[in-house]
């Protein structure tokens, strides 16, 4: 396992989408080193034969019919919480 | 002595007119207020709780938690009100619905009185990791509380309600009900529905309850408990139900207990030691038949859990985008500057830290090395405990290496503070129900052991836990 770089922090938080302070790199370039290094012990553990487990419940497809559920939710209360609304649209930046 | 009574009489004698749910908000609130120095709660919701109350007295409202004050971590929707996750991300944001448990409670008639603090998005075993203030212990205000359900727990034991919610991610709840002196109750994974609750890491997440007794916890658990269309992770109950409170039946008497044997070597507090073991003697004492097992795998557990969780967490804190809700960076000049600098400034340190290696374990090239990898040994430690659990009935250990620590002492180090959750985490990776029960003390400082059961064995643990609590008396 490869040891993490300044540029990997860099890398990490523009795939994360996270801007940190030159501080916050440097604190997060030694830390998760430490973290890495502390996880690493798994690399010599023996899993052969052994599948990964994602879910621990046993439950298989779990359907339902593909209907509409009214739960009463109310624009007003979901728009309530968006940063920049004009007439009951969600502005962002633009894309384009 | 608690000013409340067991949770079943008051809501019996709320039903009966002999005590009035508004008498019981006003001296929750009261007592909230008085101790307002412990830093336990976020918010108040007053109004809310003052208007059910009404309803409840008025007889329009019941159930068999009729007018029952309940505080829950700020981490659980409750329809109209702050929810924040003790993060600068989520401040002002309000609850648009309401947690499925929220729904199950209200609707027998418990009443939400206030949300407690916790560390950021669940992240941390001490609430110092609140982007907000960090709670006191109840016993040694210079030492945390335990978390990240600290608040939860703190305002148990401070006697602000008879009850409190919490989420159990990787020890959350357990840990701080060791750290104050409740009990702390991990249900198998599945049991309740996390609908309304913040994500943390999805396929560990469960909800926590705790209470002054298991009893108490039984009952609350029983009402939460079952299928929710809302939550596809969310399984069968167990056909007797989980309230024990009219059961007096002895399920340890010739019982197999196994004492973890990895839980109790190096790094263990010779206090908490003695605790485990004499809890083992009471067991004993009883005619169970304590003995000791090893899961060889549990040492790898922590590193399982840092990575899994961190992975599920980075995923999870994903939909903070500063667009849609929560805080949003103003001053950006393009839609990468929005999600970047939003995330940057609202997240708080260990957020941060979490998404980090949570992106790093799921990138392309270290996926295999790292997440998979740790998924497969998450395989192994199941089948370990599927092990032992062919020969006990029940497995016993310490919750945490040590008594509640000092504010401060920890912070420093992530992984000093990553290994507070050492004795819990595993419990979450495999699935199991735990519990911490309230059995010694050193320095005034309390200390709790943990019992476990195999999945879906949640009213046989309590049944056990209520015994258990019984013998330590």
């Amino acid at each position: 396992m490869a040891v993490i770089s300044r540029d990997d922090v860099l890398k990490l938080a523009q795939l994360a989408r996270l801007s940190l302070s030159d501080d916050e790199v440097e604190q997060f370039l030694i830390e998760l080193r430490e973290i890495l290094l502390y996880v690493e012990q798994l690399k010599s553990v023996n899993v052969d034969n052994l599948a990964p487990t994602d879910q621990v419940t046993g439950l298989v497809n779990v359907m339902r019919d593909d209907i509409t559920i009214d739960y009463g939710y109310a624009p007003g209360d979901l728009l309530g919480n968006v940063p920049r609304v004009e007439e009951n649209l969600i502005m962002v930046q633009r894309v384009l | 002595m608690s000013q409340w009574l067991p949770i079943a009489e008051i809501a019996d004698k709320v039903t009966k007119k002999q005590i009035s749910a508004t008498s019981l908000i006003e001296r929750s609130l009261a007592t909230i207020t008085q101790k307002k120095d412990y830093r336990a709660i976020i918010s108040t919701l007053e109004d809310r709780a003052t208007t059910r109350a009404k309803m409840i007295d008025e007889g329009k409202l019941g159930g068999r938690l009729a007018g029952v004050p309940f505080i829950a971590k700020d981490n659980f929707l409750v329809y109209g009100s702050d929810t924040t996750a003790a993060s600068n991300i989520l401040k002002g944001f309000k609850a648009p619905y309401q947690a499925s448990v929220i729904n199950k409670l209200e609707s027998e008639g418990a009443i939400c009185v206030a949300k407690s603090n916790l560390d950021a998005f669940a992240h941390g075993a001490s609430t110092e990791n609140s982007d907000f203030f960090t709670t006191t212990n109840p016993h040694d205000q210079s030492r945390v509380p335990g978390g990240s359900s600290g608040g939860s727990a703190a305002a148990v034991v401070l006697d602000m309600a008879p009850f409190a919610l919490g989420t159990d991610t990787g020890g959350s709840t357990r840990q701080p009900a060791s750290f104050v002196g409740c009990v702390g109750y991990k249900p198998t994974y599945g049991l309740m529905s996390r609908s309304g609750i913040i994500a943390m890491a999805s396929s560990t997440d469960t909800v926590g309850t705790l209470a002054k007794t298991v009893n108490d916890a039984s009952l609350v658990i029983d009402v939460m408990a079952g299928i929710d269309s809302l939550d596809s992770t969310t399984i069968d109950r167990q056909p007797k139900g989980y309230d024990i409170n009219n059961i007096s039946e002895d399920n340890l008497r010739g019982k197999k207990i196994g004492l973890i044997r990895e839980y109790m070597g190096e790094g263990l507090d010779g206090e908490v030691r003695d605790v485990v073991n004499d809890a083992c003697l009471r067991l004993k004492s009883v005619g169970c038949e304590v003995s000791e097992v090893s899961i060889p795998s549990l040492p790898l557990a922590l590193a399982v859990y840092y990575i899994i969780c961190p992975a599920e967490v980075s995923s999870n804190l994903s939909r903070y985008d500063g667009q849609r809700f929560g805080f949003s960076y103003k001053e950006a000049n393009n839609l990468d500057e929005v999600y970047e600098l939003s995330r940057g400034y609202g997240f708080g340190k260990e957020a941060k830290r979490r998404i980090m290696i949570g992106t790093y374990v799921l990138s392309s090239g270290y996926y295999n090395a790292y997440y998979k990898k740790a998924q497969t040994v998450r395989t192994k430690l199941i089948n370990e405990f599927n092990e032992v659990f062919k020969n006990c009935d029940f497995l016993i250990g310490p919750v945490a290496p040590t008594s509640a620590f000092k504010i401060g002492e920890n912070i420093k180090d992530p992984l000093h503070m990553y290994l507070s959750d050492v004795m819990t985490v595993a419990v979450n990776l495999v699935g199991i129900p735990a519990v911490s029960i309230p059995a010694g003390e050193k320095n005034g400082l309390p200390i709790g052991v943990q019992l476990m059961a195999n999945a879906k064995k949640d009213r046989e643990l309590l049944l056990a836990s209520k015994n258990l609590e019984g013998i330590l008396r």
